[in-house]
């Protein structure tokens, strides 16, 4: 039975770009709310108003998670507002059905003078928690907070890390049919992400999950649908999660790498590039395929022995590989001009953008003769979905169980 | 079985069904008691925690516009006619009420304003940070009370079996004053000036309503005296307060029984208005 939970029809925003003028329409709106008319034309523009959120229609099923995802501005935020019923539609409707929840703002309410325990008490009454059930928690908030030789100290004294703890334990506790989720899952340290990550594995699989985020990986992870939005429409819907991450990239403007040179001097880049195996000059390798990098050098003469390593970093800037001729127990010592080449066989990288850096490091002294930051970009194309930014090949064979 | 609750939004005002939205305001008042109150404690305890004085800040302010007078009175530089009550009984009563009426006024804005990151963020009951400011004016009012019959006893002033009705005085101060706060809410939240204006101009009725000095008896300014809305609740209250007869009973009555029809309207323009209000705050 599929158990739809959010439906979204034709929903629409709209926004001011100047302040002023927002406010003046702010109480014109106010007036036309008051008299109970619908509010100014609706399919119109004012001066200065454009779409946030355009014409945006789905449904979301119980056990199901839908991710928004989309660059800055792209009206995710204003999306999950109006879902949240902070505010109201321009155009379209929105139906939920259940107990609705949002994980925004972890500590709402937090008073900075008030004890740990104090502000547990505040923060789930605006979560909508009733003293009674506050008091059944209680325990659970605090083991789970791990803060409890805190729990009389004034918030003002928590780190930030802290605070966050204290305000996701206290939401963790809900119970959601419908749960909102914003970029809440970047908090805390590693082990408490880990824990946090867990916990909304747990809320998900009963409700239906509106995700925002722009951690891919994550998105890979948990999402089941995702709508890609720019300037506030929605340019793409599918439950393909790695054609909607393809997508996602495609909006950001062909990143040209930034490049940078730093060291000590005593080698400077001529250029870099990668090849196929006939030598040409690609910016997209193909998943698995082989390719090699190619780059020329100017060597310092007083350098005797030295090694290169390249690493690639994800769209996100996460480092995610690395190729290194010491690892492979090589070093040169040819000095001047010198093309330095690296076959790579299977670079099993999860389609997408990357970038990559090349170091160039004296072998004895460990000295770095040149880091070339972004030195380029390029794309890795395939129709697999990689929830790991890796993916190694392995033998696989079934045995009859004994 | 359980049966879910069904939420729509629309772009429509809940306005075209007045019945639906006035059950559901008070639906959700009710729902808000629990977090009306535990934001009050919250308050109530965050201010008195930072501050060594304390209750005393609640009337300080009170006391030195009845200091004030005293001195202008006093020296002659102003003449203030006959007072039924000794001239310094009526400054107090007058500055103490005007204080609690204008406390309540200042509390929707005020309480509204404070809340703004959680409005932003967090669909609760708004009627939530109504209820909290209107439980701190009330604590607040209390000890401001208790104070004040303290002095009064001091100045030898026995209240009457009139002190009974007293609570309704200061239940109507604090009516009039939250209908007027509401309806400025709205519009403060957009724009700065109400919030700086309003403050002026409540200084100006202040003495066109019997606060620090008595009625005129004739002339054009006892007749503004006189019409003046605020006249009535403050007089009843303090003539309930200090054992006289109310004289304006029955304008105070009406005052009373339109501020309760226009609270009604104030809250659900606040209603309506606050979406429109978050769309104009930061998330």
């Amino acid at each position: 039975m599929t158990d739809s939970l959010i439906q979204v029809e034709g929903l629409s925003k709209k926004f001011c770009r100047s302040l002023k003028r927002s406010l003046w329409y702010g109480l014109h709106d106010i007036g036309s709310e008051l008299r109970g008319g619908q509010r100014n034309n609706t399919n119109e523009l004012r001066a200065e108003e454009f779409w946030s959120v355009k014409d945006i229609s789905f449904e979301v099923n119980r056990g199901d998670c839908l991710a928004l995802i989309g660059p800055n501005g792209a009206g995710k935020s204003t999306l999950l507002r109006m879902l949240n019923g902070l505010i109201k539609p321009d155009q379209g409707q929105i139906t939920m059905r259940g107990r609705i929840n949002a994980l925004i703002a972890l500590g709402a309410g937090f008073n900075p003078v008030l004890t740990g325990k104090e502000n547990v008490y505040v923060n789930g009454s605006v979560l909508g928690f009733t003293k009674k059930e506050i008091d059944e928690k209680y325990e659970t908030i605090v083991e789970f907070s791990e803060l409890r030789d805190f729990m009389d100290t004034p918030v003002r004294n928590y780190s930030s890390g802290m605070n966050v703890r204290l305000g996701f334990a206290v939401a963790a506790q809900m119970e959601p049919d419908v749960l909102l989720l914003d970029e809440v899952l970047a908090v805390g340290d590693a082990g408490f992400r880990a824990k946090c990550f867990n916990t909304i594995m747990d809320i998900m699989q009963h409700a239906a999950v509106i995700f925002v985020s722009h951690s891919m990986p994550q998105i890979a992870r948990v999402a089941s649908k995702v709508l890609v939005m720019e300037h506030g429409r929605c340019i793409l819907q599918t439950s393909d999660v790695g054609k909607a991450m393809e997508t996602y990239y495609s909006t950001f403007t062909q990143c040209e790498a930034q490049q940078q040179i730093s060291g000590n001097g005593k080698s400077t880049p001529r250029w870099i590039r990668l090849e196929d195996l006939s030598g040409n000059q690609i910016n997209k390798v193909a998943f698995a395929a082989p390719f090699n990098v190619s780059c020329g050098l100017a060597i310092d003469p007083g350098i005797k022995e030295y090694r290169v390593q390249l690493d690639i970093r994800s769209r996100e800037q996460q480092l995610v590989l690395q190729f290194s001729s010491e690892m492979d127990g090589v070093a040169f010592n040819k000095t001047g001009d010198v093309v330095v080449k690296v076959g790579i066989n299977a670079m099993r990288l999860s389609p997408g953008q990357y970038v990559m850096n090349l170091f160039v490091a004296d072998a004895q002294t460990h000295e770095v003769l040149l880091a070339f930051r972004e030195c380029l970009s390029f794309e890795v194309t395939g129709n697999i979905v990689g929830y790991a930014p890796v993916s190694q090949s392995g033998d696989w064979t079934l045995e009859p169980a004994r | 079985m359980y049966k879910p609750s069904v939420t729509t939004y629309t772009p429509h005002s809940s306005v075209s069904n007045p019945l639906a939205m006035l059950v559901q305001m008070f639906r959700d008042l009710a729902r808000s008691r629990d977090l009306g109150w535990r934001l009050a404690v919250r308050d109530i305890q965050a201010q008195y925690r930072q501050a060594y004085l304390g209750v005393i800040w609640a009337f300080i302010a009170p006391l030195s516009t009845t200091i004030t007078w005293l001195f202008l009175n006093g020296t002659g530089i102003i003449s203030v006619g006959e007072t039924e009550l000794p001239y310094p009984v009526y400054i107090i009563t007058g500055t103490i009420l005007w204080s609690i009426m204008i406390d309540a006024m200042n509390a929707p804005l005020q309480q509204t304003n404070a809340a703004r990151d959680m409005l932003a963020k967090l669909n609760f009951p708004r009627e939530g940070i109504l209820l909290s400011g209107l439980y701190q004016v009330l604590f607040n009012s209390g000890i401001k009370l208790i104070i004040l019959i303290c002095a009064l006893l001091v100045l030898g002033i026995t209240p009457g079996w009139g002190l009974l009705l007293f609570p309704l005085g200061i239940l109507s101060l604090v009516l009039v004053g939250t209908v007027i706060g509401l309806l400025i809410t709205p519009i403060g939240m957009l724009y700065t000036d109400i919030g700086r204006a309003v403050p002026l101009f409540m200084n100006f009725v202040m003495y066109l309503t019997p606060v620090v000095f008595p009625m005129p008896k004739e002339g054009w300014v006892a007749t503004l005296f006189q019409i003046n809305p605020m006249t009535p609740i403050i007089l009843t209250a303090r003539d309930w307060l200090t054992g006289f007869p109310p004289d304006y009973l029955m304008y105070f009555l009406g005052v009373n029984a339109v501020a309760l029809f226009l609270l009604i309207l104030a809250w659900s323009a606040y209603r309506l208005a606050m979406p429109i209000l978050i769309e104009r705050m930061s998330s």
